[in-house]
This record gives C-alpha cells, sequence and structure tokens, in this order.
C-alpha cells in the first residue's frame, strides 16, 4: 500500500454511542475517530466489552433497539451513515457496500433454510447469477471455504454443521455478495488453525482480487500479524493506540497495549499463572475520568487520574492516548518485555 | 508413577453416528482414551472432526452407537440407573462452544448462572444463592451488577464467561470446556485460565479442554489428543507432542499456529496435510500404536517404522 495513494473508504469522527438501560445509561463508545483506507486490513484489539462490535455495527446500522449514535459522524463515499433512519436505506449499503461476518454465526444464519439455499440467495441477488449457474456458484463458494463434499453439505441445514463450518458457510456468504468492505468480528476462533489459515489467504486474496478493504475484529494477535496492515487499540470504548502493525507490536505506547502484550499465553511458564491485567474494566454507566485505564496500571502518572489525555502523534502513522508522550511527562520504562519486542522488531528509538 | 493414577474418565471405542440408518454418518470412529483424576487433557484437530460430539456424548446428550464410556469406574453411556444419571448431572459440567445460543436470551444472568443449583437439592437460602452468583461472577471477571441483565446486553466474552461462571457454580468434579475462552481477549483469557488451574490445585478438578488455540492447550494441558474426521491419530504429553510431532495430520496443524509477532509470521511455511500420503492396504493397515513412552499414534508399521527413526 504505498503512502501517498491511500484514499479513505470509510471514515469516523467522535462518534459516541449509549445504551439505555432500565433508566441507566451505558456509554459504549466514547468518541471514537478512524479513518478506514480502500484496501487496507485493519485490525481492531482489545478488552472485552471495549466497543469493538458495537463500533462496526453503527457502520451498518445493527446497533439493538435500546442503542443510539449520539455525536459523530460516519462517511461512507459521499454519504453519512448517521443519517440513515430506514431499513431501505441501509439495505443500499449493507451486504453490497459493506458486509459483515458475526462473532456468533448461529446468529446470522436461518435455522429452518438449507445451507445451499441461504449461499444461493446471496449468489442469486449479487452476482445475478440463476439456476443450475447459481447452484455450480455455490458449490465452488463452499469448496473455497473449505468444505467438502459439497453437494451433500449443500441440503444440509445449520445445526447439522460443526461450530466451525457454520462459520465458513458465513464467511462464504458474505464474500459473495462481492462487497467493498468485508467487516470480519471474530472470523476464525471456532476454526482449528489450519482452515484458519486457509481462510486468512481466501479473504487475502479476494482482497488482491477485488481491491477488498478488511476491518478484522480478533482477540486472536496471532491472526493479527498475519494478516493486519494496520492496528487499532480499544479499551473502555475509546481507540487508545492507532498504528501499523509493526509499530504497535515491536513500539507500544500505551500501557494498556503494553499489558496486552505480556498476557500472551506464549509468554506462560507451566504451573505459573499467567500475567493477567489487575481489576476490571471500568463500569461504562458511570462517567470516566481522565484516561480510562489508570485505575489498573500501577505506573499510572497523577494526571492520568485527572484528565483525558489527547492523542499524540508518534509517527505520522502511529498515534497514542496516553500522558507518557506529552513532552512534561516522566521517562516510564515500558515492561521488560516489551522493550525486548522492540530489539526484535528493530524499531527501537533510543 | 502413571500407572497407579486414577482414570476418571474411560472412554473405550467410542463411536457415534448421526442421521437415518440408510443415511448415517460416523461423528466419532472408535475413539479411546482416559483422563486422569486432576488432569487437564486437551483434544485439538480440525473443525467439524467430532470434539464437541465426544463432549456430548459424555454428558448423555447424545446416544452412542458403540463403546463404552466409564466415569469413576461406572457406564455412563447407554441406560443407566436414575440415582447415576444424577449423579453424572451433578459431577460433570460442560462450558458450551457457542456461548449465544447456549444461553437462554428470556432468562437473567442471575437466573442463568444459578439454574443448577435450583434444579439439585442443595437446600440454599436465596440470600445464599446470590452471594454464590455474586462470587462465580467475579471469579470470571464480571461485575456482580451484571446479575440483573439478559444475555444479549453483553459482549461475546461477556456472554462467554456467564457460561463459565454458570458451570463453576456447581463446583463439579470434572468439566468439559469446549472451546472456553474463543471469545476473551488476552488479558481476560490468562485470568480465566489462572483460575481453572488454581480450582485445580485446590479442588482436584479433571478437564477435558476443547480449543482451537494451540498456544492457549500447550501451556495448560498435560496430555493432548489430536483428532481429525472422527479418529485419534495422536496422543501424547504436551511438550513431547510439540517437540516430536509424528502424524503429519499433526505436524500440518502445528506449523499452522499463528505466531504474534509479524516478523514470524511473513517468513512461515505451513505443511499441508494430504491423506493420501498414506499408503495403507490391506496388509499394511493403520494402527493405533505408542512410538515412544506414552505418546501413541496412528499408523502403519511402516510408517511408525519411519518416524521412529526420523526423531
Ligand atoms: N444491547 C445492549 N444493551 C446494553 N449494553 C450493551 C448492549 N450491547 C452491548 N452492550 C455493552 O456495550 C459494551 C461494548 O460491547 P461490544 O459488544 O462492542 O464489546 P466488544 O469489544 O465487541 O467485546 P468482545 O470482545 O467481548 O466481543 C459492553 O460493555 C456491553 O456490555
Ligand atoms: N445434530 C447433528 N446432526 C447431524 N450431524 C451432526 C450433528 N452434530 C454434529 N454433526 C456432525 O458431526 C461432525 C462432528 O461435529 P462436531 O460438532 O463434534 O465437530 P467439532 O470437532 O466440535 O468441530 P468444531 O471445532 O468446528 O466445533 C460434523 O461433521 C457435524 O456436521
Ligand atoms: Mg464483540
Ligand atoms: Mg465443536
Amino acid at each position: 500500500m504505498g503512502e501517498t495513494e491511500k484514499n479513505v473508504i470509510l471514515s469516523v469522527k467522535d462518534l459516541n454511542v449509549k445504551f439505555t438501560l432500565r433508566g441507566q445509561v451505558l456509554h459504549a463508545i466514547r468518541g471514537v475517530s478512524l479513518d478506514v483506507y480502500q484496501g487496507e486490513s485493519i485490525a481492531i484489539v482489545g478488552e472485552s466489552g471495549s466497543g469493538k462490535s458495537v463500533f462496526v455495527k453503527c457502520a451498518m446500522g445493527l446497533l439493538d433497539a435500546n442503542g443510539s449514535i449520539t455525536g459523530g459522524s460516519i462517511r461512507y463515499g459521499d454519504q453519512e451513515l448517521t443519517q440513515y433512519q430506514t431499513d431501505a436505506d441501509w439495505l443500499k449499503i449493507r451486504g453490497r457496500e459493506i458486509a459483515m461476518v458475526f462473532q456468533d454465526p448461529m446468529t446470522s444464519l436461518n435455522p429452518l433454510k438449507s445451507i445451499g439455499k441461504q449461499i444461493q440467495e446471496a449468489v442469486e441477488l449479487h452476482q445475478g447469477l440463476k439456476g443450475p449457474a447459481a447452484r455450480q456458484a455455490v458449490l465452488e463458494v463452499l469448496a473455497d471455504v473449505g468444505i467438502d463434499d459439497a453437494a451433500r453439505r449443500y441440503k444440509q441445514y445449520p445445526h447439522e454443521f460443526s461450530g466451525g463450518m457454520r462459520q465458513r458457510v458465513v464467511i462464504a456468504i458474505a464474500l459473495a455478495c462481492r462487497p467493498k468492505i468485508l467487516i470480519c468480528d471474530e472470523p476464525t476462533t471456532a476454526l482449528d488453525v489450519t482452515i484458519q489459515a486457509q481462510i486468512l489467504e481466501l479473504i487475502k486474496a479476494m482482497q488482491k482480487k477485488y481491491n477488498l478493504t478488511t476491518i478484522y475484529i480478533t482477540h486472536d494477535l496471532g491472526v493479527v500479524a498475519n494478516v493486519a496492515h494496520r492496528i487499532a487499540v480499544m479499551y473502555a470504548g475509546d481507540i487508545v493506540e492507532v498504528g501499523s502493525c509493526d509499530e504497535v507490536f515491536y513500539d507500544p505506547k500505551h500501557p494498556y497495549t503494553w499489558a496486552l502484550l505480556s498476557s500472551l499465553p506464549q509468554l506462560g511458564v507451566k504451573n505459573e499463572p499467567l500475567y493477567a491485567i489487575q481489576g476490571t474494566p471500568p463500569n461504562l454507566f458511570h462517567e470516566i475520568k481522565g484516561d480510562a485505564f489508570a485505575p489498573r496500571n500501577p505506573q499510572a502518572l497523577k494526571i492520568d487520574f485527572l484528565e483525558r489525555p489527547p492523542m499524540f502523534d508518534v509517527s505520522p502513522t502511529h498515534k497514542a492516548r496516553t500522558w507518557l508522550l506529552d513532552p512534561r511527562a516522566p521517562k516510564v520504562e515500558p515492561p521488560a518485555h516489551i522493550r525486548s519486542l522492540s530489539q526484535r522488531g528493530g524499531l527501537s528509538h533510543d | 508413577m502413571t500407572e497407579q493414577r486414577k482414570k476418571l474418565i474411560q472412554v473405550q471405542d467410542l463411536t457415534v453416528k448421526f442421521g437415518s440408518r440408510r443415511h448415517s454418518f460416523t461423528a466419532v470412529d472408535n475413539v479411546s482414551f482416559h483422563i486422569y483424576q486432576g488432569e487437564t487433557f486437551g483434544l485439538v484437530g480440525e473443525s467439524g472432526s467430532g470434539k464437541t460430539t465426544i463432549g456430548r456424548s459424555i454428558i448423555r446428550i447424545h446416544p452412542t452407537a458403540g463403546g463404552k464410556i466409564l466415569f469413576d469406574g461406572k457406564q455412563i453411556n447407554g441406560p443407566i440407573p436414575r440415582q447415576l444419571d444424577q449423579e453424572v448431572t451433578r459431577r460433570i459440567q460442560m462450558i458450551f462452544q457457542d456461548p449465544m445460543s447456549s444461553l437462554n436470551e428470556r432468562a437473567k444472568v442471575d437466573y442463568i448462572v444459578s439454574e443448577g443449583l435450583h434444579a439439585g437439592h442443595h437446600g440454599l437460602t436465596a440470600a445464599q444463592r446470590r452471594e454464590k452468583v455474586a462470587k462465580a461472577l467475579s471469579d470470571v471477571g464480571l461485575l456482580p451488577e451484571f446479575a440483573s441483565r439478559f444475555p444479549h446486553e453483553f459482549s461475546g466474552g461477556q456472554r462467554q464467561r456467564i457460561g463459565i461462571a454458570r458451570a463453576l457454580i456447581m463446583e463439579p468434579d470434572f468439566i468439559i470446556a469446549d472451546e472456553p475462552i474463543s471469545a476473551l481477549d488476552v488479558s481476560i483469557r490468562a485470568q480465566v485460565l489462572n483460575l481453572l488451574s488454581r480450582l485445580q490445585k485446590e479442588r482436584g478438578l479433571t478437564y477435558l479442554f476443547i480449543a482451537h488455540d494451540l498456544s492457549v492447550v500447550r501451556f495448560i494441558c498435560d496430555r493432548i489428543a489430536v483428532i481429525h474426521k472422527g479418529k485419534l491419530v495422536e496422543l501424547a504429553e504436551s511438550e513431547e507432542l510439540f517437540a516430536r510431532p509424528l502424524h503429519p495430520y499433526t505436524r500440518a496443524l502445528l506449523s499452522a499456529i499463528p505466531q504474534p509477532d509479524p516478523i514470524a509470521e511473513r517468513k512461515k511455511t505451513l505443511l499441508v496435510y494430504d491423506p493420501a500420503c498414506h499408503d495403507y492396504t490391506p496388509d499394511n493397515p493403520p494402527a493405533w500404536q505408542e512410538a515412544f513412552p506414552g505418546h501413541y499414534v496412528l499408523a502403519s508399521q511402516k510408517e511408525l517404522d519411519a518416524w521412529q527413526k526420523l526423531s
């Protein structure tokens, strides 16, 4: 991806999302901004419950009924998606422009329809094929996602598939729609690593062939290392760090990113506890003051508890929301493991 | 030493089939293994290879077509006395793979987590039950306030932890954990794994751990079995399996583990398993054999000889 010809395909500015729950308000997305470039692959990682799924659902008009966008904008081409009101508006976008593979495959499949029929509908609608040609395309798509014996599988129903096979069907349907942006929410956690590698290769191939933009949400940092050009790290409804894949892996700046990279099972010693971040994530029903991660950060500065840090630039492509990057901040050493990462990446600045 | 250890679960020649007699499909094919008391036994392998089906057969959701399952020395598959059925329900818990479809959407978390306590004769007061729910939720890193919410109001990882809390609250002896941590971020994952290990030390819990994340399996499991299309292909102690994988499917699987390191990922070469690589014939058939002490593999005699020489 050349630095110069980057086209922004999706631009999110200062997005805020709130849920109302029996009279209480939960502030799930707190002022998130992110530009997604055409043809890139960006991974969103971070704490469970930090708002990753809610964030991408906003771009598809799929927020739960008790949630609403309370501020900010989402631009796709010349369209302002936050203005969309009706399902008719969204149907112009959903599937054909932006398609999504959900975390839980059962929720996107119809239990009463055969697998083959469900894929065929997408093929007929989006690729304009009919009859035997459409059926043939379905069998090919099934083979593409690694499902053997496609003719028998065509007639089966979702409950007759294993968890991982259902997930592959959902991916097959999304790809059959030939979208511009493909959002994958935990696309491969239900798959064994060989099929996972195969699916990731398939998505990459589609990306090259159709200049597809992909947004991955995943907790598997191995997958992130494999697929992502850029990484955004979320914590408590906010993006706290964003940078190129190598910048975030080898030169992370936010203490939450440090903690995340220190919790990997690969670093574990058998029969000893793994490193885990102390404390619990903030309660989003309460207003958050300062840096949301401060109460769990043993090295937090005084100001972290008082004022929300701005985004500081680390490089033209790398930004982080932490007071540690303020010129006035005392020098805080990252944990030893993080320091060894910078050496590995050859990105160490000092 | 291993000879004296008590086998809590014994699975012998287990076969499970789906479909009608005319169109039957063998999902689990003659599988045998045992799990020692206090052990964490990993089951890994291809998606659709029968891992969940094995777990569901142990807790009696799926009928078995052949073979035996013994729990604490007693056969628990097929028709069994009601009392034993109740004992199985109480002492064996399963954490289900699909957190969305396995939780009752219309019940509040409080009820979902404590449901098992209502069913048995646990003689708890409402206050004691509430306290147990709060404890179980905080054990898995959820706030006690969450008890009054409904499952759809949670993120994927939060729902998965509700499923874990629901199993732990029963204080079982044996837990079948089917992809228990796939939706969790690495820190909560570490917290849950630490909790499972601690409970194991304190209460002597035994786990059947099914997962696709092999870095986690390697870290937490004592022994690992690899399954492919309903058949076990290899079984060994964790470090032995990673150091000396024999079966080509195991080798392919290990080569595909994604590393959280972009440089390593760029250099990675994948091995692909082609079932046609075996030269099985009627006089050179595959059999389940001990290649090295405690290290079993499905292989023909010729393959076994070759693999033993290589390692
Ligand atoms: N319908 C809803 N009503 C109330 N709160 C909700 C609702 N949906 C999500 N939330 C809350 O919004 C926050 C963000 O949820 P989201 O699903 O985006 O998390 P996530 O980052 O995708 O987490 P995970 O990695 O566990 O999937 C969570 O605290 C969650 O409990
Ligand atoms: N209720 C059912 N009816 C028919 N076939 C089934 C049923 N449940 C499972 N199967 C089939 O049995 C095989 C094994 O499925 P199982 O769910 O045990 O796989 P798994 O190893 O758990 O896979 P995954 O890793 O994807 O969860 C699959 O081919 C699946 O299609
Ligand atoms: Mg999510
Ligand atoms: Mg399964």
